[in-house]
């Protein structure tokens, strides 16, 4: 096998299929997208080179400084979330439900599985005002709070805090089962030692249980910062992106800026921030992992 | 491993290996090639016409259902004839008109995208002149004259489209909530909105509304345009002699936002879609539902219509106390237009296209109770009360008027739909709202 691979063309022939497909489907649409910011109009009409205009139009653009505030809060806020809460799972699963925690952590796993438009429905009738209450509205009710019962997707603000929940819900099961794995890792004695040295509970926790899950702590925040980011299906199924465009994350204004309303090349500009988004967001947590970890 | 290897490499030289992996390259490019769709002639093999229609109705229900019958019909002297129905979302029409189009793929039939991307198409030369060719064909006074013009105001001028639906738009009111509450159909926007606030007072919902579609609340800014500044009030937005944020415009943003402010929408207007806004008129939790006339077909099924078809009354879009528009301009629609693609047309196509102009007012008739812009030859014994209603509307119109968007780019179209819950529910000024849309015209 080692001569075959030192043979250039023999590896260039077991790659190169791959890296046909790849090219295709990957590297030439990016190159693709990148030249189309400086083109406006649509397969129909064609094409017209008109330099940095989308970049301006871009800096400039109201709608697309919102969705950005949206985006940022959504992931700083789902984020912490998804993490958190998986990781307080992974304490509970460790420390309090020892062995008997399969069936709890396949359950809370569980809405991983389930498609997000089943998801989005599922909420959807959970916090519905009409034709009939769902189920806060109908509890809210119960318990005479009836100045409490309001249309929760259909404001911006509650809608907002409406999708926070359902993707923490959702993905925290992932995070959850990610860090578990992580904190199982931990050598046992070194548990043992740090309690036989008096640390328990928050101490154990904060002293050695976290320092020693660092890197798989950062690896889980990259998946969700990067996940979050890049939100598309789970808010479309909820709200559409409404009312207005009070949830209209980067991912959905690009889909519609480029697909309803045919404008293909400044489209691909929003895509092209929010890769730049996406890299700068890694970047940072990349170094601050380097010197944590360190 | 080391074994295998070696055992890989006895079996396989080098030109073998070579043969092998391009092979696998070549056979894989193929495989995707063979991905790609087929281009949709309008001919089948033995001559005959194969129509493919690109619709955002599924096989087998409204449009659709009332081609595939005559088709079946005019099958019979011209064997071989077939019909294939490509169903697209209502969302994605747009998106899939143009991509089908830029591959030169678009079928001959397809449901027409907005004005603005038909105009291209046509220039493309993918849109028939449907008026030039029904000429040809000795079948234009098929078409109702009225969906005519409406198709022409709509397409700048031109009938590049088929009338598969003829609509009127008006508000439909229960008529027992009415008689219970000793009221009467309203003559003025003032009389309406007295109507509203006894029924709200009476802890009823006045209106029902989706806000989540939008369009159903941007009808009414539309229509209090027209009634208060005359049928050419979006005309003169079009060629920019006024804007949308002119003072008389946004009276008629605010007069809407005023009836979501009061709450004669209900809870929860902006979360809700176009089926449910239906249902609680039906259900009979709203009194008046604003609404197209292509409504009938839920109208008249009983497993939906909880009220009862006779139980539902009409009556047009009220007058503007000393406006310049009248409640007899009608605000109508053909539905969601059709067009032909010029590039896949030829004659087996027209001898097909003239015999479904001559029996789709019939079919569709007797098949959905639709009112359609083709002319109907045998109408049917008994027609139910809420399609003659409609039928009798349509005889009596003197002047049909467009919607609010009708005559918008695609993207103000958008925004206006998307923004319309948020004018509803008070979270943007009627100002706001309408220097939105205007920024986007």
């Amino acid at each position: 096998m080692e001569t075959m691979l030192r043979d250039r063309r023999a590896a260039l022939l077991l790659v190169g299929p791959a890296l046909l497909i790849y090219s295709l489907i990957v590297l030439i649409p990016i190159v693709w997208s990148l030249v189309y910011t400086l083109f406006e109009g649509n397969v129909l009409s064609g094409f017209q080179f008109v330099g940095f205009q989308n970049f301006v139009l871009l800096v400039n653009d109201p709608s697309f400084w919102q969705s950005v505030v949206f985006t940022l809060k959504y992931a700083v806020a789902v984020t912490i979330g998804q993490v958190g809460i998986g990781l307080l799972l992974a304490l509970l699963y460790v420390f309090y439900l020892g062995r008997a925690s399969a069936l709890i952590r396949t359950l809370i796993f569980f809405p991983v599985v389930l498609p997000a438009v089943a998801i989005g429905e599922l909420f959807q009738k959970i916090f519905e005002i009409a034709p009939q209450y769902g189920l806060v509205n109908s509890l809210l009710q119960a318990v005479h709070l009836d100045g409490a019962i309001q249309p929760w997707l259909g404001q911006g603000g509650t809608a907002f805090w409406v999708i926070v929940i359902m993707d923490i819900w959702t993905a925290m099961g992932f995070f959850a089962v990610l860090l578990f794995a992580g904190l199982v890792d931990i050598p046992g004695d070194i548990l043992e030692g740090a309690r036989v040295d008096g640390a328990t509970g928050w101490r154990l926790v904060r002293y050695v249980v976290l320092p020693l899950m660092t890197p798989i702590l950062f690896s889980s925040f990259i998946f969700s910062i990067n996940g979050t980011l890049k939100v598309f299906a789970s808010i479309v199924a909820l709200t559409g992106g409404g009312p207005g465009q009070t949830t209209t994350p980067l991912t959905l204004y690009m889909f519609n800026t480029a697909f309803s309303n045919g404008q293909y090349g400044y489209g691909s500009t929003i895509a092209t921030a929010l890769a730049v988004m996406c890299l700068l967001v890694t970047l940072l947590i990349f170094r601050s992992a380097r010197r944590n970890v360190a | 491993m080391s074994q295998q290897t070696s055992r890989l490499e006895e079996a396989m030289n080098r030109r073998q290996f070579v043969k092998v992996a391009g092979g696998a390259t070549i056979s894989l490019a193929a495989f995707l090639a063979g991905c790609g769709s087929s281009t949709g002639g309008s001919t089948n093999s033995n001559g005959s016409a194969a129509i493919e229609f690109l619709s955002v109705q599924q096989a087998g229900t409204g449009w659709p259902l009332v081609l595939s019958t005559i088709t079946d019909e005019y099958a019979k002297t011209h064997s071989g004839t077939t019909f294939k129905v490509n169903f697209a979302g209502q969302t994605d029409l747009n998106q899939k008109v143009q991509l089908l189009a830029g591959q030169g793929a678009l079928p001959i039939l397809y449901n027409s995208p907005p004005a603005d991307l038909m105009a291209q198409l046509v220039k493309n030369g993918e849109g028939l002149d449907i008026e030039s060719t029904f000429q040809q064909l000795g079948v234009l006074q098929e078409l109702q004259p009225v969906a005519v013009t409406l198709l022409k105001k709509v397409f700048n001028g031109q009938l590049v489209a088929l009338p598969f639906e003829l609509n009127i738009e008006g508000f439909w009111y229960n008529k027992q909530i009415f008689t219970q509450n000793g009221l009467q159909p309203p003559d003025t926007w003032d009389a309406l909105l007295q109507i509203a606030a006894n029924l709200q007072q009476k802890g009823i919902q006045s209106f029902s509304a989706s806000g989540k579609q939008g369009w159903p609340i941007t009808r009414l800014i539309g229509n209090y345009l027209f009634r208060k500044l005359g049928p050419g009030a979006l005309d003169s937005v079009k060629s920019g002699q006024a804007k949308l944020t002119d003072p008389a415009y946004v009276e008629a943003a605010q007069v809407v936002a005023n009836l979501g402010k009061q709450g004669y929408f209900g809870k929860g207007v902006a979360t809700i879609d176009y089926d449910p806004s239906i249902d609680i008129f039906l259900q009979g939790k709203a009194a008046m539902l604003y609404m197209g006339s292509w409504e009938l077909r839920d109208f008249n099924n009983p497993s939906r219509n909880k009220i009862g078809a006779n139980n539902i009354g009409f009556f047009p879009f009220p007058n503007v106390v000393g406006g310049m528009g009248s409640s007899t301009q009608t605000p109508m629609n053909a539905g969601q237009p059709t067009s032909v693609n010029k590039q896949k047309y030829n004659a087996t196509i027209g001898q097909w296209l003239a015999f479904m102009a001559k029996n789709y007012g019939d079919v569709a008739l007797q098949k959905e109770g639709a009112v359609t812009g083709f002319v109907v030859h045998n109408p049917p014994a008994n027609l139910d009360v809420l399609t003659s209603l409609v039928e009798n509307q349509i005889k009596q119109v003197s002047q049909p008027v467009l919607w609010f968007e009708a005559q918008f780019s695609t993207k103000a179209t958008n925004i206006s739909q998307q923004d319309a819950a948020l004018l509803a529910t008070g979270a943007t000024s009627p100002s706001n709202f309408m220097a939105a849309v205007q920024q986007a015209f």
